[in-house]
């Protein structure tokens, strides 16, 4: 209804988005997806890999993570506000991050 | 005419309309959102940006863990080999249950199935229960093992491992003392990280209470999801949480000895 | 100013003026239909009390440590209560009073009505989050009753973690619930701004006291956080003795440093860009011009707030961080007066040819470009490398950020409030005691902090209760100074306090000022808007407040 009258850079779009439901079959996708991933997590462990076995962890994790955001959390059908508002925080958590261990990095290289 | 600032456009009279409409239709519409969409949206921003201030949260805590893993590689290693993986593998599924169940219970608000939602919820809760149970056994190990950071800390167990039985050998790297002296860190780092946790899923499952009687009495089986929604973001975020902390944890480096 | 040439107040006719019979002030009555209000604008009352409190407590920290450096020797205190002094000082001032500030209270009142709404996303988390600042300040006055602490406001580790013996926990706590009250505050304007503008109020029709904020609760909710949890690590070091900062045991107390300010440098920025939105309405009032450069000013607020978050480690340059990061902090610390130079100098090209009328606010604007200017600039100063090394830990660095904060906010807060106090409360405040309190503000406040920047350049420490005699001139000079700041804030109060009963009844709009918050009756009504408005202009624009005016007249004769 409100479109009518509302401005356009208002309420409609890129603020804005649709309600979707996501199905419960979708949902047990996720969840297996899910399950697979920490199994995937716990056996590459056993392994060694050297350097690789943080990466494929992490990697993993963020891999299920990401699958949790969009579609347990619904981002994916969200408005490119919410896109951008989850993108912001892991921003500003990478600041946060390589900022400090450029202290801590260069730190062992000694003085001028 | 003192408070309108531009009273000219045609469409004003019916706004004033609609709204009327609203209030008598919906109960939970709060008189200063002119819409039932701008409330529902204004409602799961803040809650996105609520978990912003979580993920900074939690980012120091991550912070801290990168920094003394590097430093003090070894040491994590073995304290991390300390931990009972299975009790950790356990617990992550347990977890992604709960929020399977969570997104299973927004799915039921969406569809408008009171019972169906209530199931969930209450599935979710029992989830988290077991979850936290788990927990305790094993912070209960790291308090019989004198793992828990503070005076009683004691490394003499990374110094000289255990001699396993069937192989004859250490069962673990042995470490230099000061060396061992840093799985202080770890388990500083390990009881703050998952307590901090732990403090979030309490807070979760003290709401999951309250929602789920709220739930039972059919406030959300009219189409107004938005607390159970909002609740399940709040819920998953803290599973995402814990899919770091479980690798992380855990599985730093499980084959010393391989 | 007593020539109508020389002034914009218009007030109506005093014989036949009423305030308006309904408004959000007489709207409901009792203590409890304040203490469970809803209403923003009631909630920025609340706050403006509450704050106004802890200011005066702040103060006689502040009075009482001016005191004791009156005289070489120590002789008004011991100097573990000086510690304690200062550190209260720091913490009540800074979580307590600057942070919160502008904008808890007029931010709260203004923002859902310039943005044409009839209150925040969430008025509860609204009255939540003043709960949250009240028990904040009850932890704060709590750790000062059992003894105070003393570790300065920047709870440095291991001195707070190992080596103290007071109230350490106690702040702490005052501190983590603090920041979250500031937390839900932020988010509840982010969520307004981008969710409840009226229509047509488009991003850049915003006003920019909006920008500011919204760039402001930016910081808010995404640095507070960092510094929740360093409180937190802080508090179980010292209870249970967990080892991150820990260096007996392994931790890095460099750590602290950097988490506590990720933090504590945007929160400088949350503490002055709420003050530089203020002053942007202000100037632009009383010069009758469109704010020079809109776009460039809002857009200078959202830099400031971005590069907020990659300047921090200039706090730490000489604690051990690598000389190569110093250096790539150190530049882009001065990366941060380009977006500050460009709101000084738009501010004062929209004086340029404007028809500037000088009433108290504008003489707190005007006191604010003077003193931020001088305290950026010698921000500037401590961001480069060599000469941090000198004036860091100096009395040079106390003068530049009280010449930021208290020159810089709180000149701006006191603006804001007399700019707005009309429509807060419907009465005027008096002009002529006004203009004498902002002259001996700006004057007490230079005498005090003028003569620590050549303290500092001596070499005088801060953070210590005696001194070698040479330096006793400069300090009397201070504390003389610090007398007449204190008569500068203390005049304010009364006479303000006074006008609730006696002022003169404003009217709508006794700036002819274009903002949206001016068009409706003062006091506003609790649902600010009878009907909601359609902007059809932008901010600022007062070609269409003329025509709006001449309207008015036009139907009415």
């Amino acid at each position: 209804m409100s479109d009518a009258y509302h401005d356009p850079s208002n309420v409609t779009n890129p603020e804005h988005a649709d309600h979707h439901i996501v199905t419960p079959l979708q949902y047990c996708m996720v969840f297996g997806a899910l399950l697979i991933g920490t199994l995937v997590t716990v056996l590459a462990a056993d392994i060694d890999l050297g350097v690789l076995n943080p990466v494929i962890a992490l990697g993993i994790a963020c891999t299920k993570a990401v699958i949790v955001i969009l579609f347990f959390m619904h981002v994916k059908y969200q408005s490119k506000l919410i896109k951008m508002t989850v993108g912001a925080g892991f921003f500003t958590f990478i600041v946060l991050i390589t900022m400090t261990l450029s202290d801590y990095m260069s730190r062992a290289w000694g003085l001028w | 005419m003192d408070n309108a600032v531009v009273v000219t456009h045609p469409h004003t009279h019916e706004t004033a309309v609609h709204e009327e409409h609203h209030h008598v239709a919906l109960p939970q519409h709060r008189h200063h959102f002119e819409t039932e969409e701008q409330q529902r949206e204004a409602g799961t921003f803040g809650m996105w940006l609520f978990l912003l201030t979580e993920i900074m949260f939690f980012g120091g805590l991550f912070f801290a863990y990168l920094l003394y893993r590097n430093w003090y590689y070894d040491a994590f290693v073995s304290a991390s080999n300390q931990l009972n993986v299975t009790l950790g593998a356990i617990n992550t599924v347990i977890l992604i249950g709960s929020g399977f169940f969570m997104a299973l219970g927004v799915w039921a608000a969406e569809v408008r199935k009171r019972s169906l939602l209530v199931l969930f919820l209450v599935l979710t809760t029992v989830l988290g229960f077991a979850f936290l149970g788990i927990k305790y056994v094993e912070y209960h190990e790291k308090w019989e093992k004198h793992h828990i950071p503070g005076e009683h800390f004691d490394i003499s167990e990374f110094v000289n491992p255990p001699i396993d039985a069937k192989t004859g050998k250490a069962s673990e790297k042995p470490l230099a003392p000061d060396m061992a002296q840093k799985t202080q860190v770890f388990f500083s780092l390990y009881f703050a990280m998952t307590g901090m946790h732990a403090v979030h899923m309490i807070i979760g499952i003290v709401l999951l209470f309250w929602l789920t009687w709220r739930a039972y009495y059919g406030e959300f089986s009219s189409g107004y999801v938005a607390p159970i929604e909002n609740f399940g973001l709040y819920w998953h975020f803290v599973d995402i949480v814990w899919l770091f902390l479980f690798p992380l944890l855990y599985l730093i480096n499980r084959h010393p000895l391989k | 100013m007593s020539t109508t040439s020389s002034t914009i107040i218009n007030l109506p006719d005093q014989r036949t003026a009423t305030l308006p019979k309904r408004n959000y002030l007489n709207n409901e009555h009792g203590l409890l239909s304040w203490l469970l209000t809803g209403d923003h604008k009631r909630i920025a009352i609340l706050y403006l009390i509450s704050i106004t409190f802890f200011f005066f407590i702040g103060g006689v920290f502040a009075g009482l440590i001016r005191l004791e450096l009156l005289t070489p020797q120590p002789d008004l205190m011991a100097s573990d209560t000086y510690n304690k002094m200062f550190s209260m000082h720091g913490i009540v001032m800074i979580f307590l009073f600057l942070v919160p500030s502008v904008p808890a209270t007029l931010g709260n009142f203004l923002i859902p009505i310039m943005l044409g709404t009839r209150d925040l996303a969430f008025p509860k988390i609204n009255l939540l989050s003043w709960y949250l600042y009240l028990a904040g300040g009850t932890f704060t006055l709590a750790a000062l009753i059992f003894g105070g602490v003393d570790t300065g406001w920047t709870f440095t580790t291991p001195l707070s973690t190992h080596y103290l013996n007071t109230n350490v926990v106690t702040a702490a706590t005052a501190i983590f619930i603090a920041g979250f009250s500031s937390i839900f505050t932020g988010l509840n304007f982010i969520v307004t701004i981008h969710r409840m503008r009226a229509p047509g109020m488009t991003w850049f029709r915003m006003p920019l006291f909006v920008w500011a904020h919204y760039a402001a609760s930016v910081l808010m909710v995404l640095g507070t956080p960092v510094l929740a949890i360093t409180i937190v690590l802080v508090a179980l070091e010292r209870t249970i003795g967990i080892g991150v900062f820990d260096p007996t045991k392994g931790g890095d107390p460099l750590l602290f440093q950097h988490l506590f300010w990720f933090y504590s440098h945007p929160a400088v920025y949350i503490m002055i860009l709420p003050g530089m939105g203020v002053i942007s309405e202000i100037v632009s009032t009383f010069s009758r011009k469109r704010v020079f450069g809109y776009t460039a000013v809002a857009f200078s607020s959202v830099a400031i707030a971005l590069f907020g978050f990659f300047v921090w480690a200039h706090h730490m340059f000489i604690m051990g961080v690598s000389n190569y990061s110093a250096l790539v902090f150190s530049l882009l610390t001065m990366l941060v007066a380009v977006p500050s130079a460009i709101k000084i100098f738009n501010w004062a090209f929209t004086l340029q040819k404007g028809s500037i009328t000088f009433e108290t606010p504008m003489l707190y604007a005007f006191a604010f470009f003077g003193l931020f200017t001088i305290g950026g600039m010698t921000g500037v100063f401590l961001g480069a490398l060599g000469m941090d090394i000198h004036l860091t830990e100096t009395y040079f660095i106390v003068a530049h950020f009280h010449y930021v904060m208290v020159g810089g906010m709180l000149m701006a807060f006191l603006g804001g409030i007399h700019f707005w106090w009309p429509k807060m409360t419907g009465r005027m405040y008096p002009e002529s005691f006004s203009k004498l309190s902002a002259v001996t503000s700006f004057i007490g406040f230079n005498l005090t902090f003028m003569p620590q920047f050549i303290l500092g350049y001596l070499g005088m420490p801060r953070r210590y209760h005696a001194y070698p005699a040479e330096y006793q001139v400069l300090n009397v000079l201070s504390t003389a100074g610090a007398t007449v700041l204190g008569v500068g804030f203390l005049l304010p109060l009364l006479y303000l306090t006074w006008s609730l009963r006696y002022g003169a009844i404003a009217g709508n709009n006794p700036w002819q000022a274009t903002g949206l918050e001016w068009q409706i009756q003062s006091p506003p009504l609790t649902e600010n808007f009878i009907e909601t408005p359609i902007v059809d202009h932008e901010a600022y624009d007062y070609e269409w407040l003329a025509h709006k005016t001449q309207q008015e007249v036009t139907t009415v004769g």
